[in-house]
C-alpha cells in the first residue's frame, strides 16, 4: 500500500516545490516582473533608448548646439541640408537649423509632457473621487465629464486655446482641460472595480477611514492602469501642443518650438523642401516612441483595454 | 427599442445644453470685456452702451445664457467681427466643405483599416500582421499636419501631379464631381485617412482576434463550413463595432480637420476657424465651434442608434 501511494506523494510534493519555486521567482516583486518583461521587448527599449537620447540633446542644448538660435543672417538663408558648418541646413531667416532643432525640443517636449502630467494628477483625484465615493459625487463628476466628451479634441483644443488666446501657458491650460475628462473616466472605471473587491470591505470592517483605505487600499491597485493610460496620451499630446503652435497659438516667433518651425518653414517648400520638413521628423519620431513605449508598458503591466 | 430611442434622444437634451453653455463661456472666458467681440474697437461710447443693452449684456449671466440660446435656437449666431456678415453665411458652405473632406477620408481610413485589420486578424504573428501594426501605429503618431506637408512636397513640388492649395480651380469653394474638383481633394483626404485607418486597423485586428478565438469559429469549421463561409460569420460579429468606430471617427475629423485644412487652404470650417483665431473673430469662432460640437453630438446620437439596431446581442430597454 505504501508503495503504491508513495510515488504519487512526491509527484505532488514535486508540483508543490515547483510551484513554491514559481511563486518564489515571483515573489521578487511586481515591478521587477514588469521589468524583466520590458527588457525582453527590444522594441520598447529601443524607443525608449530613442526618448532618452532626445531629452539628453535637448537638455544639453546649449552644450552641444552648434550655433545661435536667434541669430540669422539674411545671406545665409534657407541653406541645403549638408550645407558645410550648417548640417541641417538653415531656416527661412538663416538660423542653423540643428540648434533650433535642439532648442525646439526644450518647448515642444514641455508643452506636451506638461498637460498630460497635470491631467493624469487631477484626472486621478476626480477619477478615483468619484469611483470610491458614488453616488451623488459620482454623478456630479461623471455628467460634467460626459460634456466635455461631446467635444472632438481637437476642437476643444483649439476653442479654448483660441478663446484665451495665443501663449505657452493658454496652450498647457487648453491641453489639460482636454485629458483630464479620459483620464477621470479611466480612473473611476478600474476605481468601481477595486471598490467592491473584498479586501476593501475587510479594510472597512476593520475600522479603517475612507482615506486610508483609498491611500492603502485603492491607489495601489488603480495607479498602474490610470499611469499606463496617461502615457498613451503623451504621443497625442505631443501632437496637439505642436499643431496648436503650427496655427499660432502656442509659441510666439522668433521662440524655436517645432510646431512654429514648421508653420515658418511652410514658405519655404518650393526652396527647401527637406529643411522644411525636419522639425515634422522631430515630432513624428517623439510621438511613435513614446506610443510604442506606452504599448510596451501596457503590455508588461499585463493592463486590459 | 422604442422606449431606448426616446431615452437616448432624452438624454442627449441636457449635452446638448451643456455643450451650447460651454461655448458660450468661451466668449467669457476671452480676455476683455465680451462687448470687444460684438463691436469694433473703434466704436464710439454710445453705439457701445447701445449694443450692450441691444444684446442684454448688462443682465446676470444665466440671462445671458439664455438669450443667446433663444438666438441660437432661432439660427441667428451672430455677425463676424471681421466682415461684418452673419456668422451662418459663411459657415454654411465651410461646413459642406468640411463635411466632404472628412467624409471621404473617412471613408478611406475605414477600407484601408478593414483590409488591413482583417488581415493582421486574421493572420495574427505573420509579417502581414506586423506590417499592418506598424503602419497603424505610423498613423496614430504622425502629426497629419506635418503629414500634409509631406504629401505637397512629394506630388505638388517634386512630381507636380496634384494640386497642393484650395478646392477648386482658381481658389474657387464650390463644388462639383469633376476632376477638376476631385484632384483638389486627394491629398487632403489622404492625409486626414491616417488618423481612422489608424485606430481602425487596431480595432478590427482586436475584434477580428477575439472572435476567431471564440468557440462557435472553431464549431463551424468543425462541421466543415469553407474558410469563406466562416469569414461571412466572423464579419457579420465584427461589424457593428468596426462601423461604431468609423462612425465617431467621422465626428473627430470634422473636428479636427482644422490643421490639415489649414495646410491645403481647404475653405472648410477648420480654415473659417483659424481665420477667426487670427482675427480675433470670436463670434465666428463660437458659431463654427457650437456647429461642429452640435454635430458630434448628433452623430454619437446616431452611432449608438444604429449600433443597438444593427447588433441583435445589445438589448436596450
Amino acid at each position: 500500500m505504501a508503495d503504491a501511494i508513495s510515488p504519487t506523494r512526491t509527484a505532488a510534493e514535486a508540483e508543490l516545490a515547483i510551484q513554491a519555486a514559481q511563486e518564489a521567482g515571483r515573489s521578487t516583486g511586481y515591478w521587477a516582473g514588469v521589468w524583466k518583461r520590458v527588457r525582453r521587448d527590444p522594441v520598447t527599449i529601443g524607443c525608449a533608448l530613442v526618448l532618452v537620447l532626445m531629452l539628453l540633446a535637448i537638455i544639453c542644448a546649449p552644450l552641444i548646439a552648434p550655433h545661435d538660435p536667434y541669430q540669422g543672417s539674411m545671406i545665409r538663408r534657407l541653406r541645403a541640408i549638408g550645407t558645410p558648418n550648417y548640417l541641417l541646413g538653415t531656416d527661412e531667416l538663416g538660423r542653423d537649423m540643428l540648434t533650433r532643432l535642439l532648442y525646439g525640443g526644450r518647448l515642444s517636449w514641455f508643452m506636451g509632457i506638461t498637460p498630460v502630467v497635470l491631467a493624469f494628477v487631477i484626472g486621478t483625484v476626480l477619477g478615483v473621487l468619484a469611483g470610491f465615493a458614488g453616488g451623488k459625487i459620482n454623478m456630479a463628476i461623471m455628467r460634467v465629464t460626459d460634456v466635455f466628451y461631446a467635444f472632438p479634441s481637437v476642437l476643444l483644443a483649439v476653442a479654448i486655446s483660441g478663446a484665451l488666446g495665443a501663449g505657452i501657458v493658454n496652450a498647457i491650460l487648453a491641453l489639460t482641460l482636454v485629458f483630464i475628462p479620459p483620464i477621470i473616466r479611466v480612473a473611476e472605471t478600474v476605481t468601481t472595480g477595486v471598490r467592491n473587491l473584498d479586501f476593501v470591505d475587510a479594510a472597512r470592517a476593520s475600522g479603517a477611514n475612507a482615506f486610508t483605505i483609498v491611500r492603502v487600499h485603492v491607489l495601489g491597485n488603480v495607479l498602474g492602469p490610470i499611469f499606463v493610460y496617461a502615457t498613451s496620451l503623451i504621443s497625442v499630446s505631443m501632437i496637439l501642443a505642436s499643431g496648436l503652435s503650427f496655427l499660432g497659438l502656442g509659441t510666439k516667433p522668433p521662440e524655436p518650438e517645432w510646431g512654429l518651425m514648421l508653420n515658418t518653414l511652410r514658405t519655404a517648400i518650393y526652396v527647401q523642401p527637406w529643411v522644411a520638413v525636419l522639425p515634422g521628423v522631430c515630432i513624428f519620431v517623439t510621438s511613435i516612441c513614446f506610443n510604442l513605449v506606452s504599448d510596451g508598458l501596457r503590455q508588461a503591466m499585463d493592463v486590459k483595454g | 427599442m422604442f422606449f431606448y430611442l426616446i431615452r437616448r434622444i432624452a438624454y442627449g437634451i441636457p449635452i446638448a445644453l451643456a455643450v451650447g453653455f460651454v461655448c458660450f463661456m468661451l466668449v467669457q472666458i476671452a480676455p476683455g470685456d465680451p462687448i470687444n467681440a460684438i463691436v469694433p474697437p473703434d466704436a464710439p461710447g454710445d453705439v457701445v452702451e447701445q449694443v450692450r443693452r441691444d444684446y442684454g449684456l448688462d443682465k446676470p449671466l444665466p440671462v445671458q445664457f439664455g438669450l443667446w440660446l433663444l438666438k441660437v435656437v432661432q439660427g441667428d449666431l451672430g455677425r463676424s467681427l471681421a466682415s461684418g456678415r452673419p456668422v451662418w453665411s459663411d459657415l454654411s458652405s465651410a461646413i459642406g466643405n468640411t463635411l466632404l473632406l472628412a467624409a471621404c477620408a473617412s471613408l478611406l481610413g475605414f477600407i484601408l483599416g478593414c483590409v488591413l485589420g482583417g488581415l493582421a486578424g486574421t493572420f495574427r504573428g505573420s509579417w502581414l500582421d506586423r506590417a499592418a501594426v506598424t503602419l497603424a501605429v505610423g498613423g496614430v503618431s504622425v502629426p497629419h499636419y506635418w503629414l500634409g506637408m509631406v504629401m505637397v512636397v512629394i506630388f505638388s513640388v517634386q512630381l507636380n501631379w496634384l494640386p497642393a492649395m484650395g478646392a477648386g480651380p482658381g481658389g474657387s469653394s464650390d463644388w462639383a464631381w469633376d476632376w477638376e474638383h476631385i484632384q483638389h481633394l486627394v491629398l487632403p483626404a489622404v492625409t486626414l485617412c491616417v488618423i481612422p485607418m489608424g485606430i481602425v486597423t487596431r480595432t478590427v485586428r482586436g475584434i477580428i482576434a477575439e472572435i476567431m478565438n471564440q468557440e462557435f469559429v472553431t464549431a463551424l469549421r468543425g462541421k466543415g463550413l469553407t474558410q469563406r463561409g466562416v469569414f461571412v460569420h466572423v464579419v457579420k460579429n465584427a461589424a457593428p463595432t468596426a462601423l461604431a468606430v468609423m462612425g465617431l471617427q467621422l465626428g473627430y475629423l470634422m473636428g479636427g480637420s482644422i490643421l490639415v485644412e489649414t495646410v491645403f487652404s481647404w475653405p472648410g470650417t477648420g480654415l473659417l476657424l483659424n481665420n477667426a483665431i487670427f482675427q480675433r473673430d470670436l463670434p465666428v469662432l463660437q458659431g463654427t465651434i457650437l456647429v461642429l460640437a452640435m454635430f458630434f453630438v448628433a452623430l454619437n446620437l446616431i452611432v449608438d442608434l444604429m449600433q443597438t439596431a444593427l447588433d441583435p446581442r445589445i438589448k436596450r430597454g
